[in-house]
């Protein structure tokens, strides 16, 4: 028997390789990573230049994926628009996650009339789901990719928002954190260094799951041309094309639908992997 | 139970109230002179002056906001400025498209995922199990205007069952509308269903656990009987939470799907506004379907004291 304690990422290591769904999971997020890094230096032919002599084709040895009705090569078209779907679910994450966090922390710390205020506001975000709110800021600004951001962003808020309240509200009845108290720390500072750290593992895995959910709702909003606007590949967008040429091409509606649902699905996969691994507790009670 | 209802219908009003201020803000304050965007850049100044006159923009916002939220409680919605009729009118021959389709797709959610839980859940771990969470993972991860897509390939372009778009209307008879409405129905419940059926084995394996289960096992009632009349029963309450939370993406569905299959409901008629720049219309209809999505999560709070008798103490549990 060793002495030596193994690292907690090993342990996550050996226990992770025996659930198929997170090795699946991994590897889907992994590859999907991949494709758009590597599509920023080079992809199989130049995403805008259009080839209408080659439009529509099939799947071929020269292209993988067969071509859109002006040529362009469609994994091309894929992989550049794995770069849009993960940049803006990832920065509207990120302002979910940064705006919602410390309002729920903040309502967990304070309670009373603080907590109530945050809760109100909550309720009356979740009115507005992201479609509403591109909706509204399309009516006004026109259409881009900086709608989804926001719209995708602001009704990720509530959603951190109550997580991170509902969490972390036992703990602040926890010894350890009464312990802090006595020893004379603010509230600001238990937050930052006792509730923040105990409710991370929970706080990344619903990362993941909101960021499978900003990949679909990022997708609806370029496909009904709220968001990407051409000639930018976006996945959404790749689709609404794909519809008006159904009978000519059906292909070109098959493969975008099946990267974004791979995307999704490996996202989830990750994230329930992930939730298994950093809080065995929960380990598949759901 | 008044004072549970009481504190519910306060903070119904205050995020409807809240709402509506923010949709204000946002489609008339912010913009500067909604008008001008409305018209365009090449608007002639009497054109412009005249529907800054019948928008009532040069009152002051305050008056403005006012006036708004009495025509939205008296069902005075304004008139559209590029159909030329009452928006209330618009939305009422829409809504005879729209609602049946939401209603059409909750049921057929429902239909779908109750069993399928239940049924996960009393066969946990076994195949029937596995087969049920591996529909659900695929269901959750399928966009529905895709999954819409694939259905119109199918059944309209491939087999050529069902149209592939468009709406007959209810006047050319009930099976012909129907008909148009079956595949977008499909389309919307799908998604629903996944999340659904998940919600519903993962409380049903919760209940099952329970001490009263147990007993009424005891009692020496019927594996089947214990499961539907204790362990069911007692799983109501979080399905029926995440039936109200599912409102909202259901929303969100019906405005994409709509416009996946080109039927003129709701979803629609934004779009077209969005596009002619009606913002009179943009802002009344964002308002109604945030409203539908405040006044649904209301009546799911409600739900629960119809559910659960032990949430009317008058203590609001979160």
């Amino acid at each position: 028997m060793s002495t030596e304690p193994t690292a907690p990422w090993r342990d996550y290591w050996t226990r992770g390789r025996r659930s198929i769904g997170f090795v699946i999971g991994v590897a889907i997020t992994l590859l999907l990573v991949a494709a758009a890094l590597v599509s920023l230096l080079w992809t199989p032919y130049a995403v805008d230049v259009m080839d209408i002599p080659a439009k529509l084709q099939g799947p071929s040895a020269d292209h993988w994926l067969g071509t859109d009705q002006f040529g362009r090569d469609v994994l091309s078209r894929l992989m550049a628009g794995a770069v849009n779907s993960l940049t803006v679910s990832l920065v509207a994450v990120g302002i979910g996650a940064g705006r919602g966090v410390p309002l729920g922390a903040l309502a967990a710390a304070r309670r009373g009339s603080v907590e109530e205020v945050v809760m109100r506001f909550n309720d009356f975000t979740f009115a507005f789901p992201a479609l509403l709110s591109a909706v509204m800021i399309t009516a006004i600004l026109g259409p881009g990719a900086v709608n989804s951001i926001i719209a995708i962003g602001i009704f990720n808020i509530p959603v951190f928002a109550r997580l991170t309240r509902g969490a972390s509200l036992p703990l602040w009845r926890r010894d350890f954190v009464l312990a802090a108290r006595v020893a004379g720390k603010g509230r600001t500072r238990i937050t930052a260094e006792h509730i923040l750290p105990n409710i991370a593992s929970l706080l990344i895995v619903q990362m993941t799951i909101q960021f499978a959910l900003a990949i679909l709702a990022e997708a609806g909003l370029s496909y009904l041309g709220l968001g990407t606007q051409p000639p930018a590949p976006s996945w959404g967008k790749m689709l609404n094309e794909a519809q008006t040429l159904m009978y000519l091409a059906p292909q070109l509606a098959i493969f975008p639908g099946l990267a974004i649902m791979a995307t999704v699905l490996g996202l989830n996969l990750l994230g329930d992997g992930l939730r298994d691994l950093l809080d065995p507790r929960l380990r598949r009670a759901r | 139970m008044p004072l549970f209802v009481l504190q519910r219908l306060a903070a119904f009003v205050i995020t409807l109230l809240a709402a509506s201020l923010v949709v204000f803000l946002v489609m008339e304050v912010l913009p500067g002179d909604p008008a001008a965007i409305m018209l365009g850049l090449n608007a002639r100044p009497d054109t412009l002056a005249a529907l800054r006159q019948q928008m009532g923009l040069d009152e002051p916002a305050a008056l403005r906001y006012l006036a708004w939220i009495g025509g939205l409680v008296t069902g005075d919605l304004g008139t559209s400025y590029t159909y030329g009729v009452p928006v209330w009118e618009l939305v009422r021959q829409r809504l005879a498209l729209s609602l049946p389709l939401a209603l059409i797709a909750i049921c057929l959610s429902t239909l779908i995922a109750i069993p399928l839980g239940v049924l996960a859940a009393a066969k946990r771990n076994q195949a029937a199990d596995v087969g049920v969470m591996g529909f659900t993972q695929l269901g959750v991860a399928v966009p529905n205007f895709w999954f819409a897509i694939l259905l119109i390939l199918l059944f309209a372009v491939h087999w050529r069952l069902l149209p592939a778009g468009g709406f007959a209307g209810w006047d050319e008879g009930f099976w012909p509308a129907l008909q148009t409405l079956i595949l977008p129905a499909l389309a919307l419940a799908l998604p629903q269903a996944a999340i659904l059926a998940r919600v519903t084995r993962s409380s049903v394996l919760e209940t099952l656990g329970e001490d009263y289960v147990r007993t009424a096992r005891a009692k020496g009632l019927t594996r089947r009987a214990a499961l539907w009349r204790h362990a069911v029963r007692n799983a109501r309450i979080p399905v029926v939470t995440i039936m109200g939370l599912q409102f909202s993406f259901l929303l969100a569905g019906t405005i994409i799907i709509e416009n996946v299959f080109y039927l003129p409901g709701l979803g629609r008629l934004i779009f077209q506004a969005i596009a002619q720049h009606d913002l009179i219309v943009v802002k009344d209809l964002v308002m109604l379907l945030a409203a539908a999505v405040v006044v649904v999560n209301f009546i799911v709070d409600l739900l629960y004291a119809v559910l659960d008798p032990r949430l009317r103490g008058g203590r609001h549990v979160d």
